[in-house]
């Protein structure tokens, strides 16, 4: 831990002056964008991530296509901006496709894909801004992403990284203290607390393992909390707008014959 | 492509009437929530809703541990000892008899796939199509030879639903007049959850302008076509139902099929099913305003519109 840049003092603060087990800020858009069928944009501390969801829809490769369930199919993209140091990533690069790898098996036990055979459902993240913890906050806003597509899941899937500083266990590093720290990532189903992810790229002591690994599973129920308040908050705007609009339509009795009759009577 | 933020950020004081409670109060709080029948509660996936010894479990639900759990997030149904959850927002979900807007995406042997917003493309079979030269006619092999003088790749078209196949696609059908090839207009999509089921999906705008709501959410606005303009049964014109040429359109009915097209797009984007009463105000509305159409979706002029017609109510 030969860094100058202090990650723990003794305070008990860390750089960004937050305590060990603080979380960022997390901020949830689940605004439509564009013709997606669920879209998230999830902003975590600086790490900003937009995923979009289209799909269920009609497999368009056909080798590919499953006859008893869905197919996800993950593509990532890293824009060149994302990173302090402007650098344009190519698509193919191996590490960005292990990433929407993982992306895609954390998913697959937690969508109900057996309901869709045939079928194919794209998820698209751009990562947009980056400073650590880029793989949960992927994560979180493909759950969210993929909910508010209204694609049926068995449930949320919360994820967070941590890492140890000596002996002292830090939740939801920055880029500075992941470089330094060895770090990991663990994705929760927050009902039962099952796991479905844990990505762990750096050598970690196995006595500090189990410590890291209950903190990320509390911190997950943590992070359910606010995303499932973002979800319901986004359906009762949704139901509510659906029904202001709601007004019995014109001419209850005479509209039976509409079909045969096309001038409707309709006055202003 | 125009795209709008369906909501825009919440002001300030939304975000403030918000209660927050502690955390170890919260779940208490959220609890008090009833379960009776025609109220409408939210859910959010993994949330337990009842015991699955006394519940039946229905779409959007599934079982786990003598549980009955949510598995999208929207509103929970309860018919008699069924429980159901209806997602805010999904694909189409279609049912026999349903009326839908579609996309020729491939032609195949003897048959079309068409995209109709669900899951999987829909399929219209060549034997469930009205061909030229009367309702009876047997098909022919040069029927299959010359599928595309039918449907093309790209060609849109309005049919029914007409049957589902074992793996849940859906097959189509445009055996009425009603249904077949669609020209002299625009398309307009919209989640499909704004579309109601109507007595008729076929409205006539008083403005000169013919809708087509497919319950797909897939929305054709085109010229007005007279009754006694359209089709009859024994004059069954191929080159009419099959012809890939617009009629004259003047420049009035041009603008306003815009004009209607904006309008169901600033709805959707506001999340407010469409109705005909709705929409005869707010193409009054736009009218009255005297702007050109396509400032009508410009974000001030749309809230305005829908702050205006939801006044009406």
């Amino acid at each position: 831990m030969s860094s100058r840049v202090e990650i723990l003092n003794d305070g008990g603060y860390r750089s960004d002056g937050r305590r060990q087990y603080e979380l960022r800020d997390i901020d949830i858009d689940l605004s439509q964008q564009g013709t997606a069928d669920g879209c998230c944009t999830i902003t975590h501390g600086l790490t900003q991530v937009l995923v979009t969801v289209f799909g269920p829809k009609e497999a368009k490769m056909r080798s590919q296509t499953l006859h008893d369930r869905a197919v996800i199919n993950v593509e990532m993209n890293v824009l060149p901006f994302s990173t302090g140091e402007r650098r344009r990533r190519a698509r193919a690069d191996r590490r960005i496709l292990e990433l929407a790898a993982t992306i895609k098996s954390t998913f697959e036990p937690v969508v109900q894909t057996t309901l869709y055979p045939r079928s194919q459902i794209d998820i698209f993240v751009q990562v947009l801004q980056q400073d650590g913890g880029l793989l949960h906050a992927c994560i979180n806003a493909t759950t969210l992403a993929l909910i508010s597509a209204g694609i049926p899941m068995t449930d949320f899937v919360c994820a967070v990284s941590g890492g140890v500083h000596s002996t002292s266990p830090l939740l939801d590093l920055t880029t500075l203290e992941e470089n330094d720290l060895p770090h990991m990532t663990v994705a929760v189903m927050p009902r039962t607390g099952k796991v479905t992810l844990v990505a762990l790229e750096t050598r970690l002591h196995v006595d500090r393992f189990a410590d890291i690994f209950r903190l990320a599973g509390d911190a997950g129920q943590a992070l359910h909390k606010e995303m499932k308040r973002a979800v319901k908050s986004r359906a009762t705007r949704l139901v509510g707008a659906m029904e202001t609009g709601m007004k019995p339509p014109m001419g209850g009795a005479d509209a039976f014959e509409r079909d045969v009759v096309m001038e409707d009577k309709m006055s202003f | 492509m125009i795209s709008f933020a369906s909501f825009p950020v919440p002001s300030q004081n939304e975000t403030q009437g918000m209660t927050r409670h502690h955390p170890d109060v919260e779940d208490d709080i959220d609890m008090d929530e009833g379960f009776e029948e025609g109220f409408h509660r939210l859910t959010s996936p993994g949330e337990p809703l009842t015991s699955s010894q006394a519940f039946m479990r229905g779409h959007g639900t599934y079982i786990d541990n003598d549980e009955v759990i949510s598995s999208v997030a929207g509103t929970v149904e309860r018919v008699n000892k069924l429980i159901s959850v209806r997602a805010v927002r999904s694909r189409y979900n279609p049912e026999v008899g349903d009326l839908v807007v579609g996309r020729i995406t491939e032609v195949q042997p003897r048959r079309w796939k068409v995209d109709a917003n669900s899951r999987q493309d829909a399929v219209l079979m060549l034997s469930s199509v009205n061909l030229p030269g009367g309702v009876q006619r047997r098909k022919l092999e040069s029927d299959e030879l010359q599928m595309r003088t039918f449907f093309e790749e790209g060609d849109l078209l309005v049919a029914e639903v007409q049957a589902f196949f074992a793996d849940g696609a859906m097959s189509l059908h445009t055996r009425s007049l009603r249904y077949g090839k669609l020209r002299n207009g625009q398309l307009v999509t919209v989640p499909p959850a704004l579309i109601r089921r109507l007595k008729s999906h076929f409205l006539s705008l008083p403005c000169g302008v013919d809708l087509i709501l497919g319950l797909n959410g897939y929305i054709w606005a085109s010229k007005h076509v007279k009754q006694s303009e359209q089709e009859g049964e024994e004059a069954f014109d191929a080159e009419a139902v099959y012809s890939n040429k617009n009629d004259d359109i003047d420049d009035a009915t041009r603008l306003a099929i815009s004009r209607v097209s904006n309008i169901i797009r600033i709805l959707a984007a506001h999340f407010i099913p469409l109705t005909d009463t709705l929409l005869l105000d707010a193409y009054e509305w736009a009218v009255e305003q005297e702007g050109d159409v396509k400032d009508l979706l410009q974000a001030d002029i749309g809230d305005a519109m829908i702050a205006t017609i939801a006044a009406r109510d």
